[in-house]
């Protein structure tokens, strides 16, 4: 039906553009929490997953030893620190795997889970009701 | 010595400068590739862009692809108030992405694969984001380090396991990207040598066979092109969360 008219000015086609690209944003956020359509989007195969807990469990336990053996040779407290840094730090390493798997993210400090799960169905928008 | 794995990782220097202070500023392959991703990022929009073309050509379509991609990724993780910061995060995804791809050529260089420079990005990405939820919630952010409605007599546990926990990130943040890198690069050298050392041990059988593992490199080289870019967006994601909790501080 538009084949009788002029072909349409550069103002139209940038409005219409315009028009266009507003619900782009719109189909994108429909789609991607149901179908996960991103390689990284949570669930990207078992072994990604096993990597990344993995590695958050190393990592704070590498935190907690080499924050304990600092403070070892800053407070000359060998091998005290060490000892409790090394707990500590299994500890945070846990925690951070617990996060992860319970699908809380890395968010920071720590929230109540029934907090959490409110937010973390629905994408940003969220955030202005917890706060 | 041709095949070390490890080999490729070498830093040497490009081109020999004068010690400043006991400090060697020699041009090294390292830095050489930072400089050709930086250029070629910045060539690519700045070029790409040129045009302005209403009907994108393909340089413009790559560009603008791109900055809708994390246009698109700020929005959705990090919220709409993120959007200051949306030049930090394409810095970094584009960075990361372009050290990625430019290792991903025979013979190049890759500087994401040590952990110093993936390390240095975390703790970029950390300190901003800390300095950030501090400016935006002084004090009220070391309300993070413990949870509301625990128990009192818990703190000085739960404190110093979500300071840990808190440190942690960057730590992990940099040996997901560098591990993922090197790991990848390392196999694909290890397989390729396994045609060199099959034509060494068996004659000419091995040689006749020495083309299978050369196959499997060939899915292994696409298969590294995919984590090249996953592991960009991981890392990019990641500083969209933590760019989000530091503005909203649950």
């Amino acid at each position: 039906m538009t084949e009788d008219r002029p072909p349409p000015s550069l103002d139209e086609i940038e409005a219409r553009l315009r028009e266009a690209n507003r619900g782009v944003p719109l189909a994108r956020n429909d789609r991607d929490p149901a179908g996960g359509g991103d390689p990284d989007g949570g669930q990207r195969g078992a072994l990604g997953f096993a990597f990344r807990v993995g590695v958050d469990l190393v990592a704070a336990l590498a935190v907690g030893v080499g924050g304990g053996m600092l403070l070892d040779r800053w407070l000359g407290t060998a091998p005290w620190g060490l000892i409790v840094m090394f707990f500590l730090g299994a500890g945070a390493g846990v925690v951070n795997v617990y996060r992860t798997v319970n699908g809380l993210g890395y968010a920071v400090g720590y929230v109540q889970p029934e907090a959490r799960e409110d937010g973390k169905s629905k994408a940003p928008p969220s955030g202005d009701e917890r706060r | 010595m041709a095949s070390d794995p490890l080999h490729q990782f070498q830093i040497n220097p490009v081109v020999e400068l004068p010690k400043i202070g006991g400090l060697d500023i020699s041009l090294t392959n390292s830095a050489a590739f930072m400089i050709a991703a930086t250029v070629l990022a910045t060539g690519l929009l700045v070029m790409g862009m040129r045009g302005r073309a209403l009907v994108p050509g393909r340089l413009q379509s790559v560009a603008e692809l791109l900055y809708e991609f994390i246009a698109g990724m700020v929005r959705e993780n990090a919220g709409a108030e993120a959007r200051k910061y949306f030049p930090f995060v394409f810095s970094i995804f584009t960075f990361i992405l372009f050290g990625n791809l430019l290792g991903m050529i025979p013979g190049a260089f890759t500087f994401t694969s040590h952990i110093i420079v993936t390390f240095a990005l975390a703790a970029v990405v950390f300190l901003f984001v800390t300095i950030l939820a501090l400016v935006k919630h002084g004090l009220h952010f070391f309300s993070f380090f413990f949870p509301a409605g625990a128990p009192i007599a818990l703190a000085p546990l739960i404190i110093p396991i979500e300071i840990i926990s808190y440190l942690s990130r960057p730590v992990s943040l940099s040996i997901r990207l560098f591990a993922n890198m090197m790991a990848g690069h390392t196999m694909l050298k290890v397989f390729a040598g396994f045609t060199v050392s099959m034509g060494a041990a068996m004659g000419a059988a091995g040689y006749a066979f020495g083309f299978v593992p050369v196959l499997l490199n060939v899915a292994l080289v696409g298969f590294e092109i995919l984590v090249a870019f996953m592991q960009a967006y991981v890392f990019t994601i990641l500083t969209c969360i933590y760019i989000r909790d530091a503005i909203e501080l649950h």
